[in-house]
């Protein structure tokens, strides 16, 4: 009952079409994202509804995964079923082949040629065994017949692409199993040796330590950026053993583990050269601050606090872009909050306070967050593409191609008769007939031309 | 050529003549005169001439402006592209069938791509630096291969429809259809197209993921536009299987022909409206 539900095709018809339509969803609906968003963009009904039914993670569902299985299973079923009757086909000692079989096709080609059968009987043969990888030579009543056949391999080649697709199964379900995929921020001279999983939020050492000696990215004029590029050291007991500067499309791999260039990030400087220019005497003073830290104004106005430093600050609506926060009291009852913006020096200008506060110097410090990953199912998976791509062409674009050369004694002449059979492309198995017949045309008249020079 | 002739007036021009082609091959079928269709497919093998040309001198264009890469990188390059190998693969078609009737309902198509490419307001003929994704050797195989794949099955498309006009008349008695090739012959063409362009889909899905692989760590996210791409994979399965095991053909085939062409268009157009990582082959850019 179980081996003749999966050896069906209209199985797997139904099960591709499935497949085909469920995967919509998970495109319509946006995947793994928070439960807030749902709610917001479907309501309580339907989010209650969509989570049941997992198509917040439909590719990983219970049900999806499900039919995946049910495909893997009515793969193999229906390979191994039909793969004892082509095993049988294609390992034969001597593949037997029938006269009538060919005379009664319609695809032939016929052509005469003056003389004896005897005479073009070598001249064919070595023709026709050129072409193919069996032949054989057979006397008729009065004649001969040729029989000749190659490619009978390529009916393994529908094998080849199912068992690709298993290959990828099995790559991708190793990859799930012994593999992992995390993420790490690292800033620019600071190591680390973990990495926070993505889909658990887990946390996981690493066999070594990743340090980032350096974070680039350049941009081109029209604003787009060019390149990301992160200087990496890989540390053993505290023993450099690999540096490499990875970008985009190069990763660093060491020990089965690739990190990859996947986003940056800028942090707050550790420390900021403020210049205070007083709008009373035009007398302007620099004071190195960190944040948390707080100065005396000069000329006795009282104290600026800085507090704070964010990676985008809004403005009545406007975005600045990254600002330092601080504030100026000017006793202890007052304070006025105090915007610095790193792209808009003249910022402050516009308060009109007793002092102008801008940023004088300190360099924004970057981080580099790097897509850690480990696969060992990766090869498993490349594997399958290779044989997915070589079993698709052998498939599709070769054929087991059978030929039969009959040629008789009738009328006083050479009656040459060649048919043939494929397994699949007829189209090509008729134009593969009519180039032979025109070659063993050819060969008839120029042997003949041969013998009587 | 200087400074009279730059790719984009050689393209504006390959779109008009992509016109005039479909304009020769609808007059030979509608009036069942031989010249148009021969001249046709002159005007057509022309334009192919002009239109790789066109691509050939946009790269080195691209070289002049410091930003050197293959013209394969946004909508209007891929459409470009696109345009021609429908071309390409239906002058093969025409040669191998030596029927110029297909022409009036193939040559539309590449056509079409192109002029959407050209007066398209929403799609940019400028050079466009590599973002740091796209700064790939894989960029041109994935691209290339995938695009062969979309026009064998743009050409399945259009020979799927013929196929239904003419399946009705199947005496071919009809002054205009009955012109078409019989039914077995275009359920056959389409039926070869469709396993050419699953090849080359298949190799443009892989090349994808290995790249993928090596830009981002993996080889399969379910990022729409890989999603879409699987799902037309799907439904060229679903037809091949049909055909091949249950002995399905004609007028379903035809179905399920146009069927995964409207993936593909979902694959290739729609899935810029959902979000994803494929957006740098969006509108607007």
């Amino acid at each position: 009952m179980f081996w003749k539900f999966f050896a069906s095709v209209k199985l797997t018809v139904v099960l591709l079409l499935t497949l085909a339509a469920t995967s919509i969803i998970g495109t319509v609906i946006p995947q793994s994202g928070t439960t807030a968003f749902y709610m917001q963009a479907y309501g309580p009904f339907l989010y209650g509804v969509f989570n049941v039914l997992d198509l917040f993670d439909m590719y990983h569902s219970w049900w999806f995964r499900l039919l995946l299985l049910m495909m893997t299973a009515n793969i193999v079923v229906c390979s191994v079923d039909r793969l004892s009757a082509t095993w049988k086909i294609i390992f034969v000692k001597n593949p037997i082949f029938t006269r009538s079989r060919f005379s009664k096709l319609s695809d032939r080609e016929a052509f005469s040629v003056d003389g004896n059968p005897a005479d073009v009987k070598t001249l064919f043969y070595n023709r026709i065994q050129k072409k193919f990888g069996f032949s054989r030579m057979d006397d008729t009543e009065t004649g001969f017949c040729i029989f000749a056949e190659k490619w009978r391999w390529t009916r393994l080649g529908v094998y080849a692409v199912h068992l690709s697709v298993i290959l990828l199964l099995i790559g991708s379900l190793v990859g799930s199993i012994f593999g992992f995929e995390g993420f790490v921020n690292i800033p620019e001279g600071e190591s680390t040796r973990t990495v926070r999983l993505r889909n658990s939020n887990q946390v996981i050492q690493l066999p070594f330590t990743v340090r980032c000696d350096a974070f680039s990215v350049s941009f081109y004029e029209s604003g787009q950026p060019k390149e990301f590029r992160s200087d990496l050291t890989i540390l053993n007991d505290d023993k450099p053993v690999l540096t490499k500067s990875i970008i985009v499309n190069d990763p660093l791999r060491y020990e089965g583990i690739n990190l990859f260039q996947s986003s940056y990030g800028q942090l707050p400087p550790r420390e900021v050269v403020l210049k205070f220019e007083s709008r009373e005497t035009g007398m302007q003073y620099r004071k190195t601050v960190s944040i948390g830290q707080s100065v005396d104004l000069p000329e006795g106005k009282g104290t600026f606090t800085l507090k704070d430093y964010r990676n985008a600050v809004d403005f009545k609506g406007h975005n600045l872009g990254a600002a330092f926060l601080g504030a100026v009291a000017a006793d202890d009852t007052t304070s006025e909050r105090i915007i610095l913006p790193t792209r808009f020096p003249s910022f402050d200008r516009m308060r009109k306070g007793t002092f102008f506060i801008s940023i004088d110097g300190g360099e924004a410090r970057y981080y580099t967050g790097l897509q850690v990953t480990k696969d060992p199912g990766v090869w498993v998976v490349y594997a399958g593409f290779l044989m997915m791509i070589i079993g698709c062409f052998v498939t599709f674009f070769m054929s087991h191609q059978r030929v039969c050369v009959d040629v008789m004694r009738q009328e006083g002449v050479c009656r040459v008769m060649v048919s043939g059979i494929s397994n699949k492309n007829k189209l090509g198995m008729q134009n593969q007939i009519k180039a032979i017949a025109r070659n063993l045309e050819e060969a008839a008249s120029s042997g003949k031309a041969e013998t009587s020079s | 050529m200087g400074n009279f002739m730059n790719s984009s007036s050689l393209l504006s021009l390959v779109t008009f003549m992509y016109g005039l082609a479909t304009m020769l091959y609808m007059v030979a079928w509608i009036f069942k005169k031989p010249a148009p269709g021969k001249l046709a497919t002159w005007v057509l093998l022309a334009t192919v001439g002009g239109n790789i040309a066109g691509i050939l001198m946009r790269w080195v264009e691209s070289y002049s402006q410091g930003i050197g890469h293959a013209p394969l990188a946004n909508l209007y390059e891929s459409l470009i592209f696109f345009a021609w190998t429908i071309a390409v693969l239906y002058l093969i078609l025409e040669r191998r069938t030596e029927n110029r009737v297909i022409g009036a309902f193939i040559a539309p198509l590449a056509f079409l791509a192109m002029a959407y490419a050209s007066l398209s307001p929403n799609i940019s003929d400028r050079i466009q630096p590599l973002i740091p994704a796209l700064k790939s050797n894989w960029l041109i195989a994935h691209v290339m291969t995938c695009f062969i794949g979309y026009a064998a099955f743009a050409i399945a498309f259009g020979l799927s429809w013929m196929y239904l006009f003419r399946q009705r008349d199947p005496a071919g008695n009809g002054p205009l259809v009955g012109r078409f090739p019989a039914p077995g012959v275009l359920d056959e063409l389409t039926y070869q197209m469709i396993i050419f362009g699953f090849l080359f889909l298949t190799i443009g899905i892989i090349t994808g993921s290995v790249w993928a692989n090596s830009a981002w760590g993996r080889y399969w996210g379910w990022d729409p536009k890989e999603t879409w791409s699987l799902i037309t994979w799907f439904i060229y399965a679903t037809l091949l299987h049909a055909r091949l095991m249950r002995g399905w053909s004609g007028k379903r085939i035809a179905c399920l022909s146009i069927l995964g062409f409207m993936a593909v268009l979902f694959t290739y157009f729609g899935v810029n409206l959902l979000p994803g990582l494929h957006s740098y082959g969006a509108m607007g850019q």
